[in-house]
């Protein structure tokens, strides 16, 4: 039994280590990237632009009805054989930002559709332009509305760059992986990679707990 | 051409607007002097608020030609450019029926989001100004709190200085007392009588028949899309020519 908690505690660092030096910066950059895209559907999908807002249909479903695992493994094992090579880093960054960006923008599409048309009309009014309208009111509106299911995407992230590790990205799971391989002691390694997940996500919960409030401070209670 | 007490600051003619195939203005033609206040009346689906939205741009007319101020006059019978929708629009501000604050503003960022952002006038001018409006309306000591703070009147009038601020030649208000309860009405009311008092030229939507006696120079009924009679309060309010003015009069002052 002592042996165990050996390896516990010997194999948390590295654990701890892989998340901090993988795990989080590949969450953190995927998701920052994922909304710049989810951004740019969302106002596609939007637009009056027929053509536009297909192509915005297009991206969403083909990202939300193919498997992560395959878009992960299409840019890494596909992608060398129309000669592009990419690296493992690179490779989940753009396979994760894209995920992300199909399934936050429809979100964001329906926060922007929640703020009211009389927002849009009393920014008109005021003579603003549509890009000033949707940047200064219609976008910090939807901001309050979209922060609980885009929280919901970045834990559902965090815990998906998982699946990194089986492209070489050397992530919390990967060093798991490594030392469960070496000691074989799996239920160990494995339960203590899932414990090491759930902190980090628990500490993602109270900083979204932390931003909702922030951004409630001008809704009546 | 310097302006003078009688010359027209808004000229309105053969102004048509449909939605789908419905017509809901068929011919309007308003004049309305410099520091002049016009009252539309109406039963609601008159046309009177489209009215009101044809002259800032919230809507676009189908046909007629709007004229704002010298030297602005766009005709909806040709192609308008988006300059002339601009300029047009800039040179009225509208006050709604719902205020339509910004949420997630104080009330001092309300009132100099347009002339900060848009105009981009000093900011340290335009805030001075802002103060000095909200102190008039009886909201000095609010310019911090966020609109959900307020009772509706106190956002109704934050409402009308965040029109004021922009300094336009036209005031639109939209019905601006119908959302608020009974006695809030009164304080909005006062303020919108000062600015007359002050020769604002404004066009006002309203179901307040005493208010628009008491304000308006000139009163509008309007229904089905048409202009049904128009002259002096006295003359449209007490004794209408039409039929169907004295009808909807008497229903508005007699609701049981």
């Amino acid at each position: 039994m002592d042996n165990k908690w050996d390896l516990v505690w010997s194999s948390l660092w590295p654990i701890v280590q892989g998340g901090l030096t993988g795990t989080v910066p590949l969450a953190l950059a995927s998701f920052v990237i994922g909304l710049v895209i989810a951004l740019a559907v969302a106002l596609m999908r939007l637009n009056r632009n027929r053509v536009l807002s297909a192509v915005g249909r297009f991206y969403v479903s083909v990202i939300r009805g193919t498997p992560l695992l395959v878009q992960l493994f299409v840019i890494f094992f596909g992608l060398p054989s129309v000669g592009i090579q990419l690296d493992p880093w690179p490779s989940a960054i753009i396979a994760f930002s894209l995920n992300v960006g199909g399934y936050a923008a429809e979100i964001i599409r329906a926060a922007i559709l929640s703020v009211p048309k009389g927002q849009w009309e009393a920014a008109h009014t005021i003579g603003m332009s549509g890009s000033q309208t949707l940047r200064r009111i219609v976008l910090p509106q939807a901001a309050r509305v979209s922060v609980p299911p885009l929280s919901n995407t970045f834990i559902s992230l965090v815990k998906d760059t998982s699946l990194a590790s089986l492209i070489l990205v050397t992530e919390l799971f990967r060093q798991a992986q490594q030392v469960a391989a070496f000691s074989q002691e799996f239920m160990v390694l494995y339960v203590e990679a899932a414990v090491v997940y759930w902190v980090f996500c628990t500490i993602l919960s109270a900083g979204q707990s932390a931003l909702e409030k922030r951004l409630d401070r001008y809704v009546a209670h | 051409m310097s302006p003078t007490e009688d010359a027209a600051l808004l000229e309105v003619r053969g102004l048509r607007k449909a939605f789908g195939g419905h017509e809901v203005l068929k011919d309007i033609d308003l004049t309305v002097r410099r520091g002049s206040v016009l009252a539309l009346i109406g039963p609601s689906g008159s046309g009177k608020t489209t009215v009101l939205r044809c002259l800032n741009g919230l809507e676009t007319p189908d046909g007629g030609t709007v004229a704002v101020g010298g030297g602005l006059s766009v005709d909806f019978g040709a192609k308008v450019s988006r300059k002339e929708l601009a300029a047009l629009r800039d040179r009225s501000a509208m006050v709604f029926q719902h205020y339509n604050l910004f949420p997630h503003m104080t009330v001092l960022q309300n009132v100099i989001e347009g002339p900060v952002q848009v105009q981009k006038r000093p900011r340290a001018e335009v805030i001075a100004e802002a103060e000095q409006l909200l102190a008039r309306v009886g909201l000095e000591g609010r310019s911090g709190s966020y609109p959900f703070e307020l009772s509706g009147g106190q956002q109704q009038r934050v409402g009308i200085v965040r029109a004021l601020a922009l300094k336009p030649q036209l005031l639109l208000f939209d019905e601006p007392t119908s959302a608020l309860d009974p006695e809030l009405v009164g304080d909005v009311l006062t303020v919108i009588k000062e600015l007359a008092d002050e020769a604002w030229t404004m066009v006002i939507v309203t179901h307040e028949l005493a208010f628009a006696r008491q304000v308006a120079d000139e009163v509008i009924f309007m229904d089905g899309g048409v202009v049904v009679e128009r002259g002096h309060p006295d003359t449209v309010l007490r004794d209408p020519a039409e039929e169907r003015t004295r009808q909807f009069v008497h229903r508005l002052l007699n609701p049981f």
